[in-house]
């Protein structure tokens, strides 16, 4: 539930003082789920980073042709799009809080978190065309 | 600045110019302070430099003539530069984050903890990327 949203409309009565409402809810006005999220990736990209070096260690030198046949041999293509997902979403949260602790206009900081949305669906999605492209051979 | 005039009580009548929200001016610089800075500015590169990896993998896909382009950048001196400042980013802010899944899990808060592993996290990051592209070069990624 939201404070704000209660506004103007008659409070069912609660015992709870509004401090204790807010508590642990954070500058977002919401649960702690993106701080979970944010530790979720952050684990992932951990896990996958020796095999995502190894991989681009692998690419260097080769022309496209090479190149292509590495990206689009199946655990490679999973290792690379499961590091894109991580990161995709990881960055988006980061960004997130950046903007909320720094963009103190209201009007300018929900445009700038919905830039950052379609920012990091951007990315996520064309990396992710790009290798399921390279996997399927077309 | 803060705690100078403790013992000076000023006039009820004076309005007190107290920091509302105190911020990075206020306190004495420590090393977490300034790594805790670094972990956000290397995030927000890697933010940034995630256009170079879509830009990479796009071109891969599209032909050998948009690949040839990603490559005649990451081959040119100023195309290092940002792949090595990348390389960075992204090995600072890992052991840096890991860092902070130790202090998340309760651990490593006493002063001389705190500091080895911030002192972990950036000499680390240089170690790993210097490594990196020791082997990158080693390879024949150089060519």
């Amino acid at each position: 539930m939201s404070y704000t949203e209660s506004h103007g409309s008659p409070k069912p009565p609660s015992m709870r003082t509004p401090l204790g409402r807010v508590r642990n809810l954070g500058a977002a006005h919401s649960g702690t789920s993106d701080f979970w999220r944010q530790r979720i990736t952050g684990v992932a990209m951990t896990l996958l980073m020796i095999p995502v070096v190894v991989i681009v260690m692998m690419l260097l030198g080769r022309n496209q042709a090479g190149a292509a046949q590495i990206l689009g041999s199946l655990p490679i293509a999973v290792i690379l799009l499961l590091f894109i997902a991580a990161s995709a979403w990881h960055m988006k949260i980061g960004m997130q809080v950046v903007i909320e602790d720094y963009v103190h206009n209201e009007k300018l900081k929900l445009t700038a978190i919905m830039l950052n949305n379609f920012f990091s669906i951007a990315v996520a999605l064309a990396s992710t065309y790009a290798i399921l492209k390279l996997s399927s051979g077309v | 600045m803060l705690g100078r005039n403790k013992h000076q009580k000023p006039p009820m009548t004076a309005r007190i110019e107290r920091p509302l929200s105190p911020h990075i001016q206020t306190y004495r610089w420590t090393l977490t302070m300034a790594l805790s800075i670094v972990h956000r500015a290397t995030g927000i590169a890697l933010y940034a430099g995630t256009l170079l990896l879509a830009w990479w993998l796009i071109a891969a896909a599209s032909g050998p003539a948009a690949y040839a382009h990603v490559q005649a950048f990451t081959g040119s001196i100023i195309g290092r530069l940002i792949v090595f400042g990348y390389t960075w980013a992204l090995m600072h802010h890992m052991l840096s984050g890991i860092r902070h899944f130790v202090w998340d899990l309760g651990y490593g808060f006493k002063a001389n903890e705190r500091e080895a592993l911030t002192w972990g996290a950036l000499i680390g990051g240089i170690v790993l990327t210097v490594l990196i592209w020791i082997i990158a070069y080693a390879i024949g990624g150089g060519r």
